[in-house]
């Protein structure tokens, strides 16, 4: 259970937070104590409230402050989550036998106190922040999301990788009868992922565990996924159940599916083309649907999504051709 | 004739039955559009573009058990549907083509050009409409009057590529789910088990003893292709 231990000191949420959308029920433990009361709260309101428990203090930041983000609606009823079938709408059918909680996350490899830790706690020293992202998918649609989460780099210096550490591997519960599509071999299960040491720990990578203010629900990924918002979707591992410190390139499932196709690195290229269909514009998913979607224009691809400054000194150097 | 009549019914019917898939597309859209309610997704350009295709593909696999469906019936007349349900296969596949081309493309005509050259799944879409091009536009009575009758069920042979083409374009563009493709795929290839048995099963009715006949020697793929008829009723 996620219960908010409140001192005195503390402020009640209900002083912080607009009553109109506060909900008693589950809390996050905020560290506004720990870190002297910058949380800002997010002013956001759903479009169409999905009921989930909302989080209490989230502070905002600027990232994606000018974006306007996709309806709530559509981010949780587009999915790619094949554990719960292939079509865009079948996760937000199936997801519902997805149990996250309790949720445990394995952290092994070359880190200083591996084990199995309670997912509250790996997240419960950390304060949670609002960040509005792109998003592209490979297949050359995308949207605006509003993430509630932790910068991974946060989490990584907790945990105190060694040296050997190069890269951080992601695997997602394996588990066919919480994720019924696992029993066909669709993709090779668990979902596997992993990241450059180096991205892990840039300010943009996130360990996202909500959207909209409101805990992530089970099609996005609940608890915890990861968002890389230069590279393409599919390396958003969700439902993640196990972080490995490791010294190889670890895989990544749609690179065992299909290698011509989708690289390790997959960073938002509009001048590298997927091999079937061009990577050069995508269709911006607003959350509007019937005809006004079909005639809205669809929008040139950034470099790296949007993010070049953020990221482009990691690729210095780096064939983006061969490395894709 | 009331037997007469009640083809004629079924012949409407069919063809009204034929417009509902259009028909709900459209419905959806504009259902979606007033109401927000997601028939056709949160990305309606690729849901309507992927919908238009599998009709086509339905209505081409409805084309092909035409025959199969007559012969297990004994009537010469279901036939007779075989030019509406192959000319709404055309329908669909060229409402899909225009789909791609006006709606995700946006008449960019540069990137459909690279699309092509790019030899992808595309390219085998656009010949299987190419090849579909010359059995719409011969359907007519007075096409197989003018081709002669050998010439046209000749060039009507091309469905066979033009299914085997449109199977390949849709496995080619699916990433990993390759579910339906291969339900279609079984039906299509059942179905032309289907012809080649019942050729085989008619070669041996009519010559059993004589091995050295021609309809006894005939090659895998003409026992596909060249099915006689074996319908008695013309009814």
């Amino acid at each position: 259970m996620l219960i908010k231990f409140r001192k005195p000191s503390d402020a009640l949420t209900s002083e912080i937070v607009n009553k109109g959308f506060y909900m008693n029920r589950r809390k996050l433990l905020s560290a506004a104590s720990a870190l002297g009361g910058i949380a800002l709260v997010s002013s956001f309101l759903p479009t169409a409230n999905a009921g989930r428990p909302q989080f209490t203090t989230v502070k905002k930041t600027s990232w994606g402050k000018d974006l306007k983000p996709t309806t709530l609606d559509a981010i949780t009823s587009h999915n790619n989550f094949y554990e719960f079938g292939s079509g865009k709408s079948d996760p937000k059918k199936n997801a519902h036998s997805l149990r996250p909680e309790p949720w445990r996350v394995e952290i092994s490899g070359h880190v200083e106190k591996p084990g199995i830790f309670d997912f509250e706690d790996l997240i419960k020293p950390h304060l949670m922040e609002e960040r509005i992202y792109r998003m592209r998918c490979v297949e050359a649609w995308s949207m605006v999301i509003p993430w509630v989460g932790i910068p991974l780099a946060k989490i990584i210096k907790q945990l105190n990788p060694t040296s050997k550490a190069k890269y951080v591997a992601f695997q997602t519960l394996l588990d066919s009868e919480q994720m019924p599509s696992q029993k066909f071999p669709i993709l090779d299960w668990p979902y596997v992922e992993g990241l450059r040491i180096d991205e892990a720990m840039n300010p943009l990578t996130l360990i996202a565990v909500g959207i909209f203010g409101e805990e992530l629900p089970n099609q996005n990924g609940a608890p915890l996924r990861l968002v890389v918002p230069w590279k393409y979707g599919f390396k958003g591992i969700k439902s993640i159940v196990k972080i490995s410190f490791v010294e190889q390139q670890p895989q990544s499932s749609w690179n065992i599916q299909a290698p011509n196709e989708y690289g390790f690195y997959s960073n938002v290229n509009p001048q590298v083309d997927h091999p079937r269909w061009s990577q050069r514009r995508e269709r911006l998913i607003t959350g509007e649907g019937g005809f006004a979607a079909l005639f809205s224009k669809k929008i040139d691809t950034l470099m790296f999504n949007g993010y070049a400054e953020e990221v482009a000194d990691l690729y210095r150097g780096l064939d983006l051709y061969k490395h894709f | 004739m009331a037997l007469n009549r009640s083809k004629i019914i079924l012949k409407n019917f069919l063809f009204v039955a034929s417009l509902i898939p259009l028909g709900w597309l459209i419905f959806a859209l504009w259902s979606d559009t007033v109401n927000g309610s997601k028939f056709m997704t949160a990305d309606p350009v690729q849901k309507l573009n992927r919908e238009l295709g599998d009709w086509a593909l339905i209505f081409v696999i409805m084309t092909l058990a035409t025959r199969p469906i007559a012969e297990v019936f004994n009537s010469r007349y279901l036939i007779s549907y075989r030019r509406m349900l192959g000319l709404f296969a055309f329908f669909y596949a060229a409402l899909h083509l225009t789909s791609y081309v006006i709606i995700d493309l946006q008449l960019n005509w540069d990137q459909f050009a690279k699309d092509l050259i790019k030899r992808n799944f595309i390219l085998v879409g656009i010949i299987a409409f190419v090849l579909m091009t010359p059995l719409a536009i011969t359907s007519n009575k007075k096409m197989i009057k003018l081709l002669g009758s050998k010439v046209w069920q000749r060039l009507h042979l091309l469905i066979y590529p033009i299914a085997v083409l449109g199977i390949f374009h849709f496995f080619m563009m699916v990433r990993a789910d390759y579910f339906r493709p291969l339900i279609y795929l079984t039906e299509i290839l059942a179905l032309l088990a289907y012809r080649y048995w019942k050729n085989l099963m008619t070669a041996k009715s009519k010559a059993p003893v004589d091995q050295s006949s021609k309809s006894a020697k005939q090659s895998f793929y003409k026992r596909v292709l060249y099915l006689p008829r074996t319908i008695k009723s013309s009814k």
